[in-house]
């Protein structure tokens, strides 16, 4: 038998219900994990009562209590509330923030029978593609302790890729699930915006946030979707859209699928080192007889700026609320109210944090609304026709995750841009509102992985998970 | 220099519903401190707005009783700003697509146009003891409407007078059609008002000024009538008017600047991302109007024609809904609408006044009325009877027999107590016989009522009185 650890979600699932494992065996073994990593500083806070939850699992188990998840254990990213538990974004302004409820998701979690052991380090409140904004250090990337493991949600997937847990949650607005499950070699899934519930996950952009799934495998991450997916009463852009047992239609045949590369990103790659890549997984494709078509999405160049612009705006008035009146950490100089908003924003909040808040700010702004956000919305729903279109012509739309390996801890931190510019080809599917999954394919010059992203039609995570499965197990290294 | 004055109203008032606009929580007032509040209230972390339907409805309602055009498609706005009674920091309103557009609303004999009404989210309470600042959620996203008078489309009110009748009527309108209790001093319907004045004739508006919630329609009129004051002696003096928003102390009868445009909030308005825009069907408008209650210039129409009642004892009446409606309930059982409106613009609204409620069932006033009508009973021993059996569970007709109050004009016993009294004053009956002056026949009645201990219907005493005398 393989190291507990080693194992994948649903083979640990099924060992539980087997009683091969016990689910406190389980948990025991990875929160050990998660010690004998704590350099790497992925996981802020191991869960107190994990074990225990874990035990009173093996009763439940015992008197016939059966899940999808039954004794897994997960981390979830440091901004998804879990009743009784600190959520601290990464922020020192809601360092001893607890949690009053459960979000949707977590429900969905716990109802399947899963143990949430920890929670994850990130960007401050979702902003950054690095992990290097968080108030509570830096996130190293588990093949190479100098580089980033990439954002936000980079302790999510450091956690995954250094069995740390079989399947953890991260939160996408821009990328932050896909990009650093491509530099930490996992898999990481965006859904279709309205796939999953926002009730209960501390918003950065609401018209573009939504959970995320990192896993070692296919087959977990669609398993986990298929637990957390679906409608919510409590979140009005959830969609009333069937969701199906996506972990059972994996193998399913493919080989009438059209992969589409839209032109444009095979123009802007030249160059960058994901291009080899791109070519090599293309023509692995074409030598077993997947047809490749070629697409156009004329303004694809344009999102990284659409998304520079609607997601501060969002976030500017998101948070807001921190505002050290209520549960935020009060500044203690304030004297008097306007002393309260701006001394303890100015302390709670990070660097990029207020950057962002201020650029929000500024594109709202009477004068510049109709010239920056009013614009940004019209080119999104231009972007949303593109893809509409071109996926007229193929069933899933295929890209690089990120431009190349992951970089060096401090080489991006001076120019802020240059990191937004690590979205570049992320953002897409979150303007579009498009699920998208970055599956692990090749490897940089510095012999670091790199991802490749499969999106297809919204709401159509059946079909990427099917290719993905079929790349995992025909193609993949 | 002579002056035209244009007068705008923004006015919100709280919809009368189960729940608040985007959560469960109870829409109810007076309730302790934060016992109405949800994460979604209180703006926690990762909460997020479920839109109340029920809010749309009556929202619908108020523009279709005011006959707004109702747009198809609303859709709701982020309103930023911090104060502390606001918790998530933005207020949930509307700004570019409102759910009412393009209403009038009949003021004396002018037709005033009314830009929109919007649905939006009430903020809560902030509570100052010595130096402590608390908050109550309690109010926080209970549902409301802001109603924007249209300036710049003539006709405009004019007058302070103008747009008192305004607010009554439109208090009155939204009582009637169910939409909002509009209790002012609960803060159910507040007012702001914006002024400016232009040289008479003169095409170009000039300069506004804002006076923001003021409590009371006396003070409105009030603030009214010292703003354009104000605004006109400055003018006079060359001066200019500064674009402002002015807070109106009603104890010292004046008002001072709150801010100026300069430091004029922007607040950053965009569509709420996590709110659907909000369809509305012609089937849903169908509904709603079919569902609308008489609303208060059609009652007052049948009040004039078909109960034939005079103008004021209509206005009167109607300006109380629980008043009119009790009384069209009394008609029900006893159609006599002059005789009932009567007791109604008397007793009842003397008994009422200053806000208290009716405290007689419909049955027992219906009694006591008919009782009087049909000489069964005295009026003054009736308004005696009322006031006994007001706010008790007594019975007016059971109260009154043990009381011994009911007249019994055929008993032989009020016939003896007549002839006795012709007998033992038949002096004073004889220099009646002469003179036919009234008030010997009325001592004659008093002598009577009062051997009888007041059982006698007096009328009835004065005919019988003549009868017999002459």
């Amino acid at each position: 038998m393989s190291e507990i650890i080693d194992l994948s979600a649903i083979e640990i699932r099924d060992k539980i219900l087997t009683k091969e494992l016990s689910a406190e065996q389980v948990c025991k073994a990875f929160i050990e994990q998660i010690k004998k990593c704590e350099k790497y500083n992925a996981v802020l806070e191991v869960f107190d009562d994990a074990i225990e939850k874990a035990k009173e699992m093996d009763k439940k188990i015992s008197s016939g209590f059966r899940g999808k998840l039954v004794g897994v254990p997960i981390i979830i990213k440091d901004n998804i509330l879990y009743k009784g538990k600190k959520c601290s974004c990464s922020s020192k302004f809601l360092e001893n923030y607890i949690a009053q409820y459960d979000s949707t998701v977590i429900k969905k979690v716990l109802n399947a029978g899963a143990i949430i052991i920890g929670r994850a380090n990130m960007d401050e409140f979702a902003m950054g593609s690095s992990t290097e904004n968080s108030a509570f250090g830096v996130t190293h990337n588990p093949l190479d302790f100098d580089r980033v493991p990439g954002g936000s949600s980079g302790g999510s997937a450091c956690a995954v890729a250094l069995n740390m847990c079989p399947i953890s949650l991260g939160t996408e607005t821009g990328g932050s699930v896909r990009q650093p499950a491509s530099y930490c070699g996992i898999y990481g899934l965006k859904p279709s915006y309205g796939r999953i519930s926002r009730y209960g996950i501390v918003a950065f952009a609401s018209s573009l946030d939504q959970v995320g799934i990192f896993s070692k495998n296919v087959l977990d991450n669609a398993l986990m979707l298929e637990v957390i997916a679906g409608k919510d009463e409590c979140d009005s852009t959830s969609a009333d859209e069937k969701v199906e047992e996506y972990s059972k239609i994996l193998d399913e045949d493919i080989s009438k699928l059209t992969i589409g590369v839209p032109h444009e990103i095979l123009e802007m790659i030249k160059g960058m080192p994901c291009e080899k890549n791109i070519s090599k997984f293309l023509s692995l494709l074409k030598l077993n007889g997947i047809k490749v078509v070629d697409i156009s999405i004329k303004d694809i160049s344009l999102g990284l700026a659409t998304y520079y612009i609607i997601a501060p705006a969002e976030a500017t008035s998101n948070l807001a609320r921190f505002d050290g009146v209520k549960y935020t950490t009060r500044s203690d100089d304030a004297r008097n109210l306007q002393e309260i908003y701006k001394k303890s924003r100015s302390e709670g909040f990070g660097r990029e944090v207020k950057r962002r808040i201020m650029l929000g700010n500024y594109v709202l702004s009477s004068g510049y609304y109709d010239a920056y956000y009013k614009k940004a919305k019209a080119v999104q729903h231009e972007l949303i026709k593109e893809f509409e279109d071109a996926f007229k012509g193929c069933d899933i739309i295929i890209m690089p995750t990120t431009i190349g390996e992951a970089f060096k801890i401090g080489s991006k931190s001076k120019n802020p841009v240059d990191t937004y510019k690590e979205d570049i080809f992320t953002v897409t599917a979150n303007i579009a509102g498009l699920p998208s999954l970055s599956i692990p394919f090749g490897k940089g010059d510095n012999g670091l992985p790199l991802g490749i992203q499969l999106m297809a039609k919204k709401f159509d995570e059946a079909t990427i998970y099917k290719f993905a499965k079929f790349i995992e197990t025909k193609i993949g290294e | 220099m002579q002056y035209d004055v244009v007068i705008g109203l923004e006015v919100h008032a709280e919809l009368k519903t189960e729940s608040k606009c985007f959560c469960s929580c109870k829409n109810e007032y007076g309730s302790s401190p934060n016992s109405n509040c949800c994460p979604v209230c209180m703006g926690l972390p990762g909460a997020l707005p479920v839109l109340n339907r029920k809010a749309v409805e009556q929202t619908i309602r108020a523009g279709l009783a005011l006959g707004f055009e109702i747009n198809r498609t609303a859709i709701f706005e982020r309103k930023n700003y911090f104060y502390p009674d606001l918790s998530k920091a933005y207020q949930i309103s509307q700004l570019e697509k409102p759910i009412c557009i393009n209403g009038h609303l009949r003021v004396f004999d002018k037709d005033i146009p009314i830009n929109r009404i919007h649905l939006e989210e009430d903020a809560g309470k902030l509570i100052h003891q010595d130096d402590v600042s608390m908050i109550d959620y309690n109010r926080c996203g209970v549902p409301l409407i802001e109603l924007v008078t249209d300036a710049l489309k003539e006709p405009h009110m004019e007058t302070a007078d103008e747009a008192i009748e305004f607010l009554t009527k439109l208090r009155q309108i939204y009582i009637y059609a169910g939409v909002a209790d509009c209790e002012i001093e609960k803060g159910q319907m507040r007012a702001d008002v914006n002024i400016s004045l232009k040289p008479k004739g003169s095409k170009e508006f000039g300069t506004k000024v804002e006076m923001k919630n003021i409590m009371g329609f006396k003070a409105i009129h009030r603030a009214i009538n010292y703003e354009i004051e104000r605004q006109k002696e400055i003018l006079d003096d060359g001066g200019e008017i500064v674009q402002e928003t002015r807070k109106w102390d009603n104890d010292k009868g004046e008002s001072f600047t709150l801010r100026t445009k300069e430091n004029s909030e922007d607040y950053r308005y965009f569509p709420d991302p996590d709110l659907l825009a909000v369809n509305i069907s012609d089937d849903e408008i169908k509904q709603i109007k079919d569902s609308m209650p008489m609303l208060p210039d059609e009652m007052k129409k049948k009040y004039l024609e078909e109960y034939g009642l005079n103008e004021y004892d209509t206005d009167v009446i109607l300006a109380d809904k629980e008043v009119s409606d009790m009384y069209r309930d009394c008609l029900k059982m006893y159609f006599q609408p002059k005789s009932v409106a009567n007791w109604f613009t008397t007793e009842i609204l003397a008994r009422i006044k200053g806000g208290g409620t009716i405290q007689i069932g419909k049955e027992n006033l219906v009694w006591i009325i008919r009782a009087v009508d049909e000489k069964k009973i005295r009026r003054n021993a009736a308004k005696d009877l009322l006031s006994y059996i007001w706010g008790t569970n007594l019975n007016a007709e059971q109260e009154a027999k043990r009381q011994g109050i009911m007249a019994d004009m055929s008993s032989d016993l009020v016939f003896e107590v007549l002839d006795k009294v012709l007998l033992e004053k038949a002096q004073v009956v004889e220099q009646y016989k002469s003179e036919q002056d009234p008030k010997i026949l009325n001592f004659l009645v008093g002598q009577v009522m009062k051997e009888t201990r007041g059982k006698a219907n007096a009328q009835e005493v004065m005919e019988k009185l003549k009868d017999k005398i002459n």
